[in-house]
């Protein structure tokens, strides 16, 4: 076993409780933190994908460059139909996303695509390929405030065996996008571990160093991860580890007693029956209205060309009308450029 | 002859005033604004949607309630200067409370930027609320400034935790001739009874009663604990501590001849 294994896995085995009743009493605590720091308030945010190209071979994405899916990105008119689709949901955060393929979705692209959506959003987010700090310096000067970019899995090992190919076998150039983006000014960042390709505990524990690095380094940046567990795609790639809900719950618990202030966001990977009761444990932001299609909010696409299959499909409205009930208040809007 | 906290013309007769976010609903936050009898309410600008056809937190403020708008998720004195400017053009007045947090971990604020914000909104016209670390001489160049009162944080936001702060408060209530207006930290009533008790001029509170299981009573309850305190200060607080039964560093004097 390497270094990181032995070390990791080690200090990740204190995340694991087996006892019912200790889990309880740390989720009351995890729930009272999140209580007291952020309240019974919950932002939603949208996912809009301009393109799904690809020059990665991510084993586990539906985008790998390997897949013959139908690949496409939006003209700036089709952008357009999707932010008006989405704004009239009321939601002001937004969150795009391209596949990792630089010449087909250059900055310069992405940047048009930024113009169009100021005009609908409060709040724009990329989850793009990484790219130099004078680059995110330009996407913020364009008018991004959020960076999303997730390591994926943060045993080498494992990372280099699943992204066998393209840009994004450089393990250390993604480690430091984070920090890159924070330098150069994004107002959030947000990162994450690919539930699934490693022992949940060993990834957890180094999201939250990771995260910890980060909001010690950069104070005046809102640190936030994700905690994505591995969806099924074309491929049909299954993940090597399981990772049970209860396992989930675990993760959301230790990162929030160990970082009361960190962003935790939680997808519509996840069920609607799920979400809803891992939401008190300390979640802040989830998607709502959300699809993993080119074009998704507007256009009909085969299942086939999506990142992956999302599990709660329920309308911005629907998710309102749950956290209403649930005691939470929606929050569509958080930002705004200034 | 009432009792009324005087701010740039207004008079306010209820001294709790009220933050608006991490409420369950605006319509809880309204019902807790309206029990309270709160007439002053300290709402976000980041928050507030005024372009969409959605909820508007502003259509949820009572009629009575001015609204203090605040700058929650400024960085530095221009992100204030720039939200505040922002408010005014939207049309939410020009009560802006001046929040400037550097620091995510543990939402402290940063008392220097704080000051050059007050500068520059004061000189144009707002009535300004730094809110700050009780800090005497930053409080003082507020004051210079042209702060309309000093908002002194009794412990970190959301804490809960109550006036940890006190000795430097204490400070400011005598020092200062602008009104003192304890913000953060305040978890029970009890905790905005003392800051009265010490001749705060107000206080403000948002998390304790946003989460507590039935914030209408609650805010109630800091409402009801705020005019407590306050008719306290004004009757009186007698002397709290015991006379020494005997004089025993002069004693031997009266043994002179």
């Amino acid at each position: 076993m390497s270094f990181y294994q032995v070390y990791a896995k080690n200090l990740g085995r204190a995340l694991q409780t087996d006892d019912d009743l200790s889990l309880e009493a740390k989720a009351a605590m995890a729930r009272d933190l999140t209580l007291r720091y952020f309240g019974r308030a919950i932002q939603l945010y949208t996912p809009m994908y301009l393109a799904n190209y690809c020059d990665n071979s991510c084993v586990y994405c539906g985008f790998n460059i390997n897949n013959k899916i139908e690949r496409r990105k939006l003209s700036l008119d089709e952008v357009e139909a999707e932010a008006r689709f989405i704004s009239s949901t009321g939601l002001k955060h937004i969150l795009i996303l391209t596949g990792e393929d630089r010449s087909e979705s250059p900055l310069e692209y992405i940047k048009d695509c930024i113009k169009v959506l100021k005009g609908y959003f409060s709040s724009i987010s990329v989850e793009i390929y990484p790219v130099s700090e004078p680059e995110y310096a330009s996407l913020v000067a364009a008018g991004v405030d959020g960076l999303t970019i997730y390591q994926e899995v943060y045993d080498e090992n494992i990372y280099s065996k699943v992204h066998p190919a393209g840009p994004k076998k450089d393990y250390l150039f993604r480690l430091d996008a984070p920090e890159r983006g924070a330098r150069a000014g994004m107002r959030s960042v947000n990162i994450g571990v690919l539930l699934g390709l490693n022992d949940w505990k060993a990834e957890a524990f180094m999201l939250g160093e990771h995260a910890q690095y980060l909001q010690d380094k950069f104070p005046d940046v809102e640190i936030g991860v994700s905690l994505p567990r591995i969806r099924p795609q074309v491929s049909g790639f299954k993940p090597a580890y399981a990772v049970s809900d209860r396992d989930l719950a675990q993760i959301i618990i230790y990162l929030r007693l160990k970082l009361p202030r960190l962003g935790i966001s939680l997808s519509t990977r996840e069920s609607a029956l799920l979400r809803e009761n891992l939401l008190p444990l300390g979640i802040t932001r989830i998607s709502a209205g959300s699809s993993t299609l080119v074009g998704g909010h507007t256009q009909e696409a085969s299942p086939d060309s999506a990142q992956f299959e999302i599990q709660d499909s329920r309308s911005v409205e629907e998710i309102k009308t749950m956290l209403y009930k649930k005691g939470f208040q929606p929050v569509l809007k958080d930002w705004m450029p200034i | 002859m009432q009792d009324t906290l005087k701010i740039s013309g207004k008079d306010i007769t209820n001294r709790l005033f009220i933050g608006t976010g991490k409420f369950s609903s605006y319509e809880v936050m309204k019902r807790a604004l309206e029990a309270s009898k709160a007439e002053v309410a300290t709402v976000a600008l980041r928050r507030v949607d005024t372009t969409s056809m959605q909820e508007n937190i502003l259509d949820y403020i009572p009629k009575r309630c001015n609204v203090m708008i605040n700058t929650s998720g400024a960085r530095n004195a221009e992100e204030a200067v720039r939200i505040a400017r922002l408010a005014k053009a939207a049309g939410s007045g020009n009560w802006i409370k001046i929040e400037v947090v550097k620091d995510n971990k543990y939402l402290l604020p940063d008392n220097i930027e704080t000051l050059r914000a007050t500068e520059v909104l004061a000189k144009e016209g707002f009535v300004v609320f730094p809110y700050m670390s009780p800090d005497l001489s930053i409080a003082r160049r507020m004051l210079e400034a042209g702060a309309a009162a000093v908002m002194p944080l009794g412990s970190p936001i959301g804490t809960n935790r109550g006036l940890r702060t006190k000795e430097l408060v204490e400070i400011l209530v005598k020092e200062l001739s602008i009104p003192v207006i304890v913000d953060a930290g305040l978890g029970r009533p009890s905790d905005a009874c003392v800051c009265m008790e010490l001749g705060c001029a107000a206080v403000l509170v948002n998390t304790a009663i946003a989460v507590s299981p039935d914030p209408v009573g609650y805010a109630v309850a800091f409402s009801k604990a705020v005019e407590a305190g306050r008719s306290a200060y004004i009757a009186g607080i007698p002397c709290g501590k015991d006379p020494e039964p005997s004089s025993p560093l002069t004693g031997f004097l009266r043994n002179e001849k």
